[in-house]
């Protein structure tokens, strides 16, 4: 069996040996990058161990801004982590064959950005020495445990969720090179590529792609619930939940993006990472756009109506105030910008969809942070003097550490597996066409008696 | 049980701010200095709120109101705290346990009163000030929340001093730095739950009314109207 698996995936991997390429080879440009995104990491590392010696009174926080930076930074990477599990499950279950090589690439970066969403909530910790005190003395009133048990939950799923279809790639890896062996050898679980192998691994990724859904979702309704079970102004908003979790797909979409361009432009992947893929994903952000555009009006024209005094202080911080910048550059950057750009046949190219992503990640980080911060600028009762927050170096270093960590997991993972999945690629080239022909004629109405007429018509002359 | 409260009537209330320094010295909080203070990071556990008294425009008179914690008996700090570092206890005083505190903030968050503080560095007293901490007090390490207790460590003392003597505790026996350092008694302490007790009739009183009511935090702490 193993022989004849051998035989027949042979020919088909020299057709997709680029693929193994950045595995295979690795050139200067590789320790080039690795070495800038060290030294960027080893900046935060510094600036948290100054934290960590003096306390947050190195970040720009204080009374009545408990929260900055580190909060954003939390809300925006498990928005960004949306983008792998949630997107690839949804391709999964309608069966849309234009997936196959970009699921990998969007499973990574659900796994590697979550680790930072949670690093940054332990980086806000007063007393990290004591967060071990959320499982010995966790009490499941409080959101943040609820944050606590989906975000674990979430991650453990979207770990197996990227494992699960990697098993396959790992034993060609395994077979087909001579690095790294003894690890491949021990995470392809003896693959072979019997039917039976097949079958139930893709009975398990059927059912993980389901069960993700869900969970996914209640990331980031309950990442809204820290803020939204609270009574603060502009807080407390029943809207909050889909909100978050709109804005998270949104968000995460146009991370997708952007790594996709990255890998196709650094590796070559012209062939496997088409226009089509970024035309279909231009879409999923526009019409992304529009639902996000529909829930942030939806909120400031209820709080504007309703006219509470302490809302419609926080209101206008955001629109005419301190942070009228930041809403203003959010609307064009989340908004305008990708409308433009994504509307447009033309203009939706790669380079199009490329610069209306980036434009959305700045948006969405903006966002974020005008949902943190403001609100808690100005509190209920008036205090002494107007608190403006702005971060400091330390709070800049370790956002900076935490993009540039992100960048080097996700580079070296495509250093150790292969990026675009292989045997789903081979799977499509050799079964889906048959498939998809044979779902296309269960669509259209049976041909009936008529057709042979025809037949007889064309032949008659 | 005993349910603690306090009333500070604003009538009497000349905004001297000996409250403010008698909450300080009896709870060795750290004095931060102006820039640090320029962050929002002093403590005052016991504040002087501002805000726009009754007067002619365009210059409305300037009042200040002290607040401590208000005690909330349904305090929202306590619903947010992942590891139970915050409670209220029977008593309705809402304590902090510093050494269980994980330093999230998210307490501080809720709080709409802003009556929450944080240890943003490790405090710290200029000499001589270092030698005159009080001992009942624990001193707060770096990266924990801390805020007004009713300085419940008087309430301690005085229930030790009952039990050894055999009795309950008598009305007057128990009262925070505060209430007892107001030269004009605009501030009363006492048990709410017992209705003969002068806190009681004050705070049941035509005048009595509690910070941002319509939130529905029913806070211990009720101030008395002025001008009436």
């Amino acid at each position: 069996m193993t022989d004849s698996t051998k035989a027949s995936s042979a020919p088909a991997l020299a057709e997709d040996s680029i693929l193994l390429d950045p595995i295979l080879h690795t050139g200067p440009k590789f320790y080039v990058t690795v070495a800038v995104l060290l030294s960027v990491i080893a900046l935060g590392v510094c600036a948290y161990l100054t934290q960590y010696r003096e306390g947050l009174g190195v970040t720009g926080l204080g009374r009545p801004v408990y929260w900055g930076f580190y909060i954003t930074n939390f809300v925006f990477f498990i928005g960004i982590s949306h983008a792998g599990t949630l997107i690839s499950a949804i391709l999964r279950i309608v069966g849309a064959e234009w997936r196959r090589t970009i699921t990998r690439s969007a499973e990574v970066i659900t796994v590697m950005v979550i680790l930072f969403g949670v690093g940054n909530i332990l980086v806000d910790l007063g007393r990290p020495d004591r967060m071990m005190n959320v499982i010995w003395h966790g009490r499941l009133g409080s959101p943040l445990l609820w944050d606590v048990c989906s975000i674990t939950i979430y991650l453990t799923m979207s770990t197996t969720y990227l494992y699960l279809p990697l098993i396959p790639d790992i034993a060609i890896l395994r077979d087909h090179t001579t690095k790294r062996r003894w690890l491949y050898r021990a995470l392809a679980l003896g693959w072979t590529g019997t039917p039976q192998q097949h079958r139930v691994l893709e009975f398990l990724i059927g059912v993980m792609a389901i069960v993700v859904i869900p969970v996914a979702i209640s990331v980031h309704t309950v990442v809204s619930f820290v803020f939204a079970m609270t009574i603060q102004p502009m807080w407390h908003s029943a809207i909050f939940g889909p909100y978050f979790v709109v804005g998270a797909i949104f968000s995460g979409i146009a991370a997708l993006i952007c790594a996709m361009a990255l890998i196709r432009w650094i590796y070559g992947l012209g062939e496997y990472l088409k226009d089509i893929h970024f035309n279909n994903l231009g879409l999923l952000l526009l019409v992304m756009c529009f639902a996000w555009f529909y829930f942030t009006g939806s909120e400031f024209l209820t709080t504007f109506y309703g006219s509470e005094p302490a809302h419609m202080t926080i209101f206008w911080m955001k629109v005419t105030g301190p942070y009228a910048p930041h809403f203003w550059t959010m609307v064009v950057t989340c908004f305008i910008i990708p409308v433009a750009i994504l509307c447009n046949k033309r203009t939706r190219t790669i380079l199009g969809t490329v610069i209306a992503s980036v434009s959305v990640n700045i948006g969405m980080y903006l966002e974020r942070f005008i949902i943190v911060v403001p609100s808690l600028s100005q509190p209920r009762l008036p205090h002494g003097g107007d608190i403006v927050y702005s971060p400091s170096w330390v709070e800049w270093s370790i956002l900076a550490a935490c993009f540039a960590a992100f960048t080097l997991m996700y580079v070296l993972f495509t250093k150790l597996f292969p990026i675009v999945s292989i045997w789903e690629v081979q799977e499509g080239r050799e079964k889906s066409i048959a498939e998809v022909t044979e779902r296309l004629k269960r669509y259209l109405p049976e041909p009936h008696t008529p057709a042979p007429k025809r037949q007889e018509a064309e032949v008659t002359p | 049980m005993a349910k603690w409260g306090m009333t500070i009537d604003l009538d009497r209330c000349t905004a001297c701010q000996a409250c403010v320094t008698a909450c300080q010295v009896e709870n060795n909080l750290p004095p931060t200095g102006p820039g640090e203070a320029h962050q929002g990071r002093q403590f005052t556990w016991m504040e002087m709120i501002p805000f726009e008294g009754e007067g002619e425009r365009p210059k409305p008179i300037e009042r200040l109101l002290p607040r401590p914690c208000l005690h909330c008996d349904n305090p929202p700090c306590v619903k947010v705290c992942p590891v139970e570092a915050t409670f209220k206890n029977e008593e309705g005083i809402v304590g902090q346990i510093f050494s269980r505190c994980i330093g999230c903030r998210y307490c501080t968050t809720a709080c709409p009163y802003t009556a929450r503080y944080f240890n943003w560095h490790k405090p710290e007293w200029p000499e001589p000030m270092g030698q005159y901490l009080n001992p009942d007090v624990s001193v707060r390490p770096k990266g924990v929340v801390e805020k007004c207790t009713f300085c419940h460590h008087r309430l301690q003392n005085a229930r030790d001093q009952a039990r050894a003597e055999n009795r309950p505790i008598r009305e007057g026996e128990y009262t925070p730095a505060c209430v007892e350092a107001c030269p004009t008694q605009a501030m009363v302490f006492g048990d709410l739950s017992n209705p003969h007790t002068e806190v009681s009739t004050l705070a049941h009183s035509r005048r009595a009314y509690k910070l941002l009511e319509d939130l529905g935090t029913e806070p211990k702490v009720i101030y008395l109207r002025e001008g009436e």
